[in-house]
């Protein structure tokens, strides 16, 4: 399945778009994704940590992945 | 959301007299204001803009959870979280936080707690721009 993934703050520069599209597998869980989105984009390996969050809400490494799911990559945050 | 939670994300200024004004209320005995303003250096160096970027709709929905948090921890009577994005100048203000409760212990924590927890889980971010680069904060290790 087509996944499209939001990226904001510095991921955004890094990636040089607001979103980016990859390809999972059904099934896939957000720790393939990070996977597949460190091999894509190498560029995210130099955060200091990114969470993925799905829908609008924290996930966790075991968090499957379904098609049409809203997906962004989160930084650090430094609001305040 | 409800009556006693006001939650905010918004490009334009941010106005605290509003803010206290809808905490305010007879039930209260003292209301706690945390103002977050753009200091014009880091470790020295001189910044001359902050530039914030949030991912909006989940910014809110943490907001509204540390909001709801604070409220089922603490005695409060009325919490507000406003925070701007765009670009702001040193004196300008990217966030509010009023706690209104009827004893000022609850009204503290509850600001406090609201202010640390924004920091570690909302989706905002600030760069920093100085006078020989820029930085996005805690980007990097």
């Amino acid at each position: 399945m087509e996944i499209k993934v939001l990226a904001f703050g510095i991921v955004k520069e890094m990636l040089s778009h607001s979103s980016v599209t990859v390809a999972l597998t059904e099934g896939a869980t957000v720790s393939e994704l990070t996977l597949v989105l460190a091999e894509k984009y190498p560029a995210i390996k130099n955060l200091s940590s990114f969470a993925i969050a799905i829908n609008g809400c924290y996930s966790t490494a075991d968090t499957l992945i379904n098609a049409g799911d809203e997906i962004a990559i989160i930084p650090p945050v430094s609001g305040g | 959301m409800n009556n006693t939670i006001d939650i905010k994300i918004s490009a334009a200024p941010l106005h605290t007299q509003a803010c206290i004004d809808w905490a305010m209320s007879p039930h209260c005995g003292g209301i706690d204001v945390f103002i977050g303003t753009v200091r014009n250096a880091t470790k020295g160096k001189n910044v001359i803009r902050l530039e914030f970027e949030a991912y909006e709709s989940m910014a809110v929905r943490e907001m509204t959870k540390i909001a709801a948090a604070a409220s089922a921890k603490w005695p409060i009577h009325k919490i507000l979280i406003h925070h701007r994005t765009g670009v702001l100048y040193p004196g300008d203000i990217p966030v509010i936080i009023v706690v209104s409760a009827a004893h000022r212990d609850a009204a503290f924590d509850a600001c406090r707690y609201a202010i640390d927890t924004l920091k570690q889980t909302v989706p905002i971010w600030k760069k920093e721009v100085f006078e020989d680069g820029e930085v996005w904060v805690a980007a990097h290790p």
